[in-house]
């Protein structure tokens, strides 16, 4: 079972340069478990204790996960998941 | 050294002014590797808050997704400060994550001048750089 798994300009150091990736799994959770087997240290980038990284974005097809159940949203052959950092700030 | 049109800094000037008191944001999208803003297109502030700004994640997904297609890449990220000068705050530095990009600021807090630099943000360290205006 594939799921596209797109990877932005900050994180490629992770992937040997690539844009994007291929995992496995029922759940986003179980994907990006997938992931760090062949890509050390992704996981750890992308993920901590509370889910999904404050400085991150991660998309399911065109739903931000965020409102899918986060990690434990499931995924199916076929899904693109997307992840862009956040682009946040301001004064204070 | 960014280089940019007086078009597009003027447009950016225009909407902070605009949404000032509220910061406002947005991105000059141009060619990948090509380093040159050319396409103006300001985001929604899903914050509305005069101390902070976030893209609306979808919206930021859509325009992404639209560079991507066109070849493009975010050349300018730009936001306002409404009350304090034009420079990175430790929540902006924390949040750069586009080590290609270049990172405007502008400040509204005067409203007879203009303040409008550059930055790159690499691995928490700021750099300031030139600002030069390209002829049309």
């Amino acid at each position: 079972m594939a799921i596209e798994v797109r990877i932005p300009t900050i994180l490629r150091s992770y992937t040997g340069g690539q844009k994007a990736v291929e995992g496995s799994g029922a759940t986003l959770e179980e994907v990006f478990a997938d992931l760090d087997g062949r890509y050390e240290g992704l996981r750890e980038r992308l993920i901590d204790d509370s889910g999904v990284r404050r400085f991150l974005n991660v998309y399911l097809n065109d739903e931000d996960v965020r409102f899918l159940g986060g990690l434990s949203a499931p995924v199916s052959d076929g899904d693109t998941v997307t992840v862009l950092p956040a682009v946040a700030g301001g004064a204070r | 050294m960014l280089t940019i049109s007086a078009d597009l800094r003027a447009k950016i000037l225009a909407h902070a002014r605009a949404d000032h008191p509220d910061e406002a944001c947005g991105v000059i999208a141009g060619r990948a590797g090509g380093n040159r803003p050319e396409r103006f297109i300001p985001m929604l502030n899903a914050e509305r808050s005069p101390t902070f700004y976030r893209f609306d994640s979808l919206e930021q997904l859509r325009v992404w997704r639209e560079m991507d297609d066109r070849d493009e890449e975010p050349v300018v990220i730009y936001h306002s400060h409404t009350a304090t000068e034009a420079y990175p705050s430790r929540t902006d530095i924390s949040y750069a994550s586009e080590p290609g990009a270049h990172y405007v600021l502008v400040s509204t807090r005067n409203q007879e001048q203009d303040e409008f630099r550059s930055f790159r943000i690499l691995d928490g360290e700021v750099t300031e750089e030139d600002v030069t205006i390209a002829p049309e």
